[in-house]
């Protein structure tokens, strides 16, 4: 990333740290990205290394590698890390780099609140990866913190509460950040129903995180006081209810779903066209769609607990709501589809990864929507079925759509074209291995194999061995991607400033790579089109 | 950044920081209002309070009887007996009607605990109601105690034809000093 610090030409503040004071004081939208897309690559990395884990150990029945507790760590904090360290700081990471240069903006509304963001991150997955070394394991009771399991944690009990607290205030300082950038930042003629929807589908998601990621915080406070301070929220012994904490953690859960994948949305939205060459079909239905997605994503939490005991009214309630989710998804796959139709398209890996996520995260779509269905849900409920579900829409989804992202807007950040030949190997092993890996878990699932089980019976033998064989290949094939990112950043071809030949928005009329300070005087507002992504 | 930039961000930014304060307390005051809620729907088995004045009032359906059956549990860590005096009985609706339960402390020191009920079906939760009750009050047992208690209750006729069978069930946890319960 040396390049792009050697472009800056500050004229207001003089003299810059260097070397890692400059890393831990910068306030520039440009270095804080980078410093959140390269801790979200560590991240998943950390993350994936604990599912190769997971997948030895279910490679073959019995117990071979790992003892149960320590298989039941591997699970809860693989997705811990995934959700929380992996993609959130990544699509905040993607913000910061994007949203000032796509609205015309000099930098961030809050540039100091961005550094503290950004810097309480690498504290709370210390404090969260030291309970690996604790007395009585890292947490194991599942990622979303069930009492009364969650409270037999041992010493790492209260770091795991904490880390939580520590995530969910980065992301709402992320949140607001944003919100207020491009409330107020927007440079003149960027009219809202003018944005790129990437920065619609993120100021979206940054209400979702204001008003959802304090409810987790007050859940996980309650679950602190029920622990060391005598109140009985979730204890039935003094009255509470442990049933309670999913109806509150899951308030806050589902919204939670749609902060990983809005972002992907938008993302998609600004490849496809690029690709296509063509506007996006449909960009107001893109953004009403989205805001309906986020409406509807409070209302229905109670479908990842249909088998708790809820009367039919509630049942039938939960049940159309979540159905109902699919009108709003519908039109933006459709979007996607038209967008293409009839197109002048070229296959980049961009567009690659972007294909892949239209055709995959709509195979999770679909399986949600099995999900959804209260009574089918009473079989596939806690099975492989569900793990199948949430990560074609995560992997294939969220990863999917930043992979894209990624590639998209590598060269504009550094300059260099990336290896395509390499690049492209990396799309065709991904999303060969990933298919591999996850579509046989749809059918142990409806088997009826167990998640969350170190051990299975024999009948589910085959099945896992082939993930496991698909997991190995998805997480060597990832290694590829840093061998890119490294190669990109050494050097290459030297990128155009418009990079790809159908690039519309502010963004590309910006130099490769674009000045450590951009838009310091606002973009003329005839170059501000709109509309077309 | 000029001044009115300045001004509208820390306008947007106190918004939304009350939001954010705001959706904490909403997440803290899902609490009472999930009470709220499985009171007066009768869910998670939540049984009713009644006094004794209020059973005569009701109209008796005399040709009418359901049947109530009585399960007991302790908790792990709580070194108790448990038992209802008869598993089963049949019960005139609107008539007040008593059960008695046995709870012997095993361990050589006193120990304090607490029974939590519940009922089953939901649907028939708020229709089953009690005069008196054990778990009204917290029970303190003396080492080798053996303790019977009363609980007087009415089942209300305005119960739902199609429900024949109710459960009450007991959980006696070892008491948490905040505890309440009703």
């Amino acid at each position: 990333m040396s390049e792009v610090a050697t472009h800056h030409h500050d004229d207001h503040h003089g003299a810059h740290p260097t070397g890692i004071m400059r890393w831990l004081t910068t306030t520039n939208h440009k270095d804080i990205g980078t410093l959140y897309l390269l801790f979200s690559l560590m991240m998943f990395f950390i993350g994936g290394t604990m599912a190769m884990i997971i997948r030895l150990e279910l490679f073959q029945p019995g117990l071979q590698f790992v003892d149960p507790q320590f298989y039941n760590s591997m699970v809860t904090m693989h997705a811990l890390i995934m959700i929380f360290g992996a993609v959130m700081p990544a699509w905040t990471g993607f913000a910061n780099w994007m949203i000032p240069m796509m609205i015309g903006a000099p930098d961030m509304a809050l540039p100091r609140l961005n550094n503290w963001s950004f810097w309480i991150l690498p504290f709370a997955f210390t404090m969260l990866l030291s309970t690996l070394f604790m007395p009585g394991g890292a947490p194991a009771g599942g990622w979303t913190m069930y009492p009364p399991l969650v409270l037999q944690t041992g010493d790492a009990f209260p770091f795991l509460i904490f880390a939580v607290h520590f995530m969910g205030a980065s992301s709402i300082a992320g949140a607001i950040n944003v919100v207020a950038t491009v409330f107020n930042m927007r440079a003149p003629g960027m009219t809202l129903m003018k944005l790129p929807l990437f920065v619609w589908t993120w100021i979206i998601t940054g209400f979702l995180l204001i008003a959802s990621i304090p409810v987790l915080a007050g859940a996980v406070t309650m679950l602190l006081t029920d622990k060391f301070f005598g109140t009985a929220f979730f204890s039935a012994a003094g009255g509470g209810d442990p049933v309670m904490f999913q109806h509150i953690f899951w308030f806050f859960g589902h919204p939670e779903v749609y902060i990983l994948i809005l972002p992907a949305f938008g993302i998609v939205s600004a490849i496809i066209p690029t690709f296509a060459r063509k506007p996006l079909f449909g960009y107001s239905s893109m953004v009403y769609a989205t805001g309906a997605i986020a409406f509807l994503s409070f209302i229905v939490w109670a479908h990842h607990m249909f088998t708790v005991g809820m009367p039919l009214a509630g049942e039938l309630f939960f049940m159309y709501t979540t159905v109902l989710i699919a009108v709003p998804t519908g039109v933006k796959v459709f979007n996607w589809v038209a967008t293409m139709w009839q197109s002048s398209m070229t296959f980049e890996t961009p567009m690659l990864f972007a294909l892949g996520f239209v055709i995959l995260f709509t195979i999770g779509g679909f399986s949600g929507l099995m999900l959804g269905v209260t009574p089918v849900d009473f079989q596939y409920h806690d099975t492989y079925f569900v793990v199948a579900h949430f990560h074609y829409v995560l992997v294939t989804g969220a990863v999917f759509a930043l992979m894209a992202g990624a590639y998209f807007w590598m060269p504009k950040w550094t300059g260099h074209m990336y290896d395509e030949t390499l690049a492209k190997w990396h799309f065709w092993l991904s999303v060969i291995s990933v298919n591999v890996l996850f579509f046989p878990q749809h059918f142990l699932g409806l088997a009826g194999m167990p998640r969350r089980i170190p051990d299975y019976a024999v009948q589910f033998a085959d099945f896992n061995m082939v993930s496991s064989i698909g997991g190995l290949g998805y997480g060597i094939s990832q290694i590829l991607f840093v061998i890119i990112v490294v190669k990109c950043v050494r050097g290459g071809e030297k990128a155009t400033d418009e990079v790809w030949e159908g690039a519309q928005g502010l963004e590309w009329t910006l130099s490769s790579p674009p000045p450590y300070h951009s838009f310091t005087e606002a973009p003329d507002p005839e170059s501000i089109t709109g509309g077309h992504r | 950044m000029n001044a009115s930039q300045k001004k509208a961000n820390s306008k947007t930014v106190r918004f939304l920081l009350l939001a954010t304060v705001l959706m904490f307390g909403f997440g803290y005051s899902l609490v009472p209002l999930y009470d709220v809620f499985c009171e007066i729907t009768g869910l998670n088995g939540k049984t009713g309070r009644i006094v004794s004045a209020d059973v005569e009032s009701k109209e008796l359906y005399d040709d009418r009887l359901v049947e109530v059956e009585f399960v007991t549990s302790v908790s792990a860590d709580l070194p108790w007996d448990f038992e209802p005096t008869v598993e089963k009985m049949l019960v005139r609706p609107g008539v007040e009607t008593r059960a008695d339960f046995i709870v012997k402390n095993n361990a050589n020191y006193t120990l304090v605990g607490n029974a939590v009920p519940s009922v089953a079906p939901n649907a028939a939760a708020k229709f089953f109601n009690k005069t008196e009750c054990f778990c009204f009050t917290k029970q303190s047992l003396e080492p080798d105690q053996t303790l019977t208690m009363p609980v007087l209750f009415v089942v209300d006729p305005d119960l739902p034809q199609e429900v024949k069978l109710l459960t009450l069930g007991y959980t006696f946890f070892e008491s948490l000093d905040l505890a309440s319960v009703d």
